[in-house]
């Protein structure tokens, strides 16, 4: 249990920051800070993804210019560590999504604040509460 | 706004905007060999522009950068990507296969045109959009009052 | 059990504690400016972990994005709301916690099946991934295998990131006007 532990620590330690961010998603009544707590677990979420792409003793995987085109590629290779390129595109992509997601949801608190002239989700619901007994639904 | 007390922020983004932006189209170019591309290149471009825009005013930052010039921007990029595509399928190969790009093979030109092409198709989708998002939020910012700062 | 040993192990305690602080503290604070900062320290810290796990590209983009754009965005978006937030009930804050707890126990209890950290030959790093380095020099031939992966071979993933941006960037101007004539006319 220990070994499994602590061979697997740096996932242990994400989790929990994901779970930072998920309380911030949760317990905020505020939506600005409820989208922060967002952007906290969406990078925990990155730091998952490029933990698992790590090899010890490796390299960032860019090659040497002349193995790049094909000169002892083979002999390279046979010497060479790198750590895994794939999630490393994964995650690239998701970033400059994830800044656009955030842009969007931004825009629609703002709206809010202009609609309501507030962002605490209580007092939202409270407004539509009240305009919903007025209409006698 | 007057910009009377922020001499020195006006001086020295002056002199760092072209800077900015040369290392924004370094970062682009370079990508294939160092770190890079498309998508962190747009974003210090942009950047460049947020930088010009929160020193000297969001005006003057829409009469260098028009909105409407941002606006057809973010299509034209997107679109570029996708036409690269197009052209790899009427050349007679698969979706984004670019070796039909180019017949030189044995050096994979098709590979090195399609990527340089779809990266800046990258590079103008998302300098327009990450001004654009700026853009609308400092459309509606309240001035800062200087006692703010 | 690893048997290489990283000098960049070392590193990792410190940012996660770095990370650990400095998490807590954003969700503790009320005051949205402080919140704001510190997250985009919070991206900076990543993005210098990111190094440190070879990530220089994700590292890059991580710096540029999620500690310069985000943060300019949240601050916008701060100043056009409020300042502050209110303190969180404590009933809320004890549903939250019990959320929060059954659903780390649950990642907790499937830790065993997460590759080891840092094994070359962990599933996740001994297929498809460490291909794309032998397979870049014969087809594509760029040195960095990252942009090679993501505009040749995975090109079709990264068209649909383009568009992702598109929507967004046409959703934003939808909801709160380019700031042209269309942004003036609601102030």
């Amino acid at each position: 249990m220990v070994e499994l532990l602590a061979d697997r620590f740096n996932y242990a330690v994400i989790i929990v920051l994901m779970m930072v961010g998920l309380y911030a998603v949760i317990a905020s009544a505020n939506l600005v800070k409820r989208l922060v707590g967002l952007t906290i677990f969406q990078t925990s979420v990155f730091l998952l993804y490029i933990t698992i792409g790590k090899v010890f003793g490796g390299e960032p995987p860019i090659l040497p210019g002349d193995v790049a085109h094909g000169y002892h590629a083979e002999d390279h290779f046979s010497h060479a560590v790198y750590s895994n390129p794939l999630p490393h595109v994964l995650i690239l992509t998701a970033i400059v999504v994830g800044v656009a997601t955030l842009a969007m949801g931004l825009a629609l608190v703002v709206r809010i604040r202009e609609a309501y002239g507030t962002i605490e989700d209580v007092e939202i619901s409270d407004a539509d509460y009240s305009s919903e007994v007025e209409r006698g639904a | 706004m007057t910009m009377s007390p922020h001499v020195i922020l006006r001086v020295v983004s002056k002199v760092l905007i072209p800077f900015i932006v040369v290392f924004g189209f370094y970062v682009h170019f370079h990508g294939e060999y160092s770190p890079g591309g498309g998508f962190q290149a747009g974003v210090i471009l942009a950047s460049a522009v947020i930088l010009y825009a929160l020193i000297f005013g969001v005006d003057a930052a829409r009469r260098a950068v028009p909105p409407a010039v941002v606006r057809v921007g973010f299509a034209l990029g997107a679109m570029l990507y996708a036409g690269v595509g197009f052209a790899t399928l009427l050349l007679g190969g698969d979706f984004l296969d670019y070796d039909v790009l180019h017949p030189d093979l044995s050096h994979h030109t098709g590979q090195h045109m399609g990527i340089i092409l779809i990266e800046i198709g990258v590079l103008v989708t998302v300098t327009c959009v990450m001004i654009a998002i700026f853009y609308a939020f400092a459309g509606r910012t309240p001035e800062i009052s200087e006692e703010d700062w | 059990m690893i048997q290489t040993v990283d000098l960049t192990q070392y590193f990792d305690y410190v940012f996660m504690a770095m990370l650990l602080s400095v998490g807590i503290a954003v969700v503790r604070l009320r005051s949205l400016f402080a919140a704001v900062m510190l997250t985009g320290v919070y991206s900076l810290l990543s993005a210098v972990w990111f190094v440190s796990l070879d990530a220089v590209d994700v590292a890059f983009t991580e710096a540029a994005v999620g500690a310069g754009i985000s943060t300019v965005l949240l601050l916008g978006a701060m100043l056009l709301t409020s300042r502050e937030c209110n303190p969180v009930p404590a009933s809320r804050h004890w549903a939250a916690l019990a959320v929060v707890v059954v659903a780390g126990a649950l990642l907790f209890y499937a830790l065993g099946d997460m590759p080891v950290y840092g094994d070359p030959n962990s599933p996740a790093n001994a297929y498809v991934g460490m291909e794309y380095m032998t397979m870049t020099v014969d087809d594509i031939a760029i040195p960095n295998v990252v942009t090679a992966v993501l505009s040749s071979y995975r090109g079709f993933d990264t068209m649909g990131e383009v568009f992702v941006v598109f929507a967004a960037g046409l959703g934003v101007a939808l909801l709160l006007g380019l700031g042209g004539a269309a942004g003036k006319r609601e102030d």
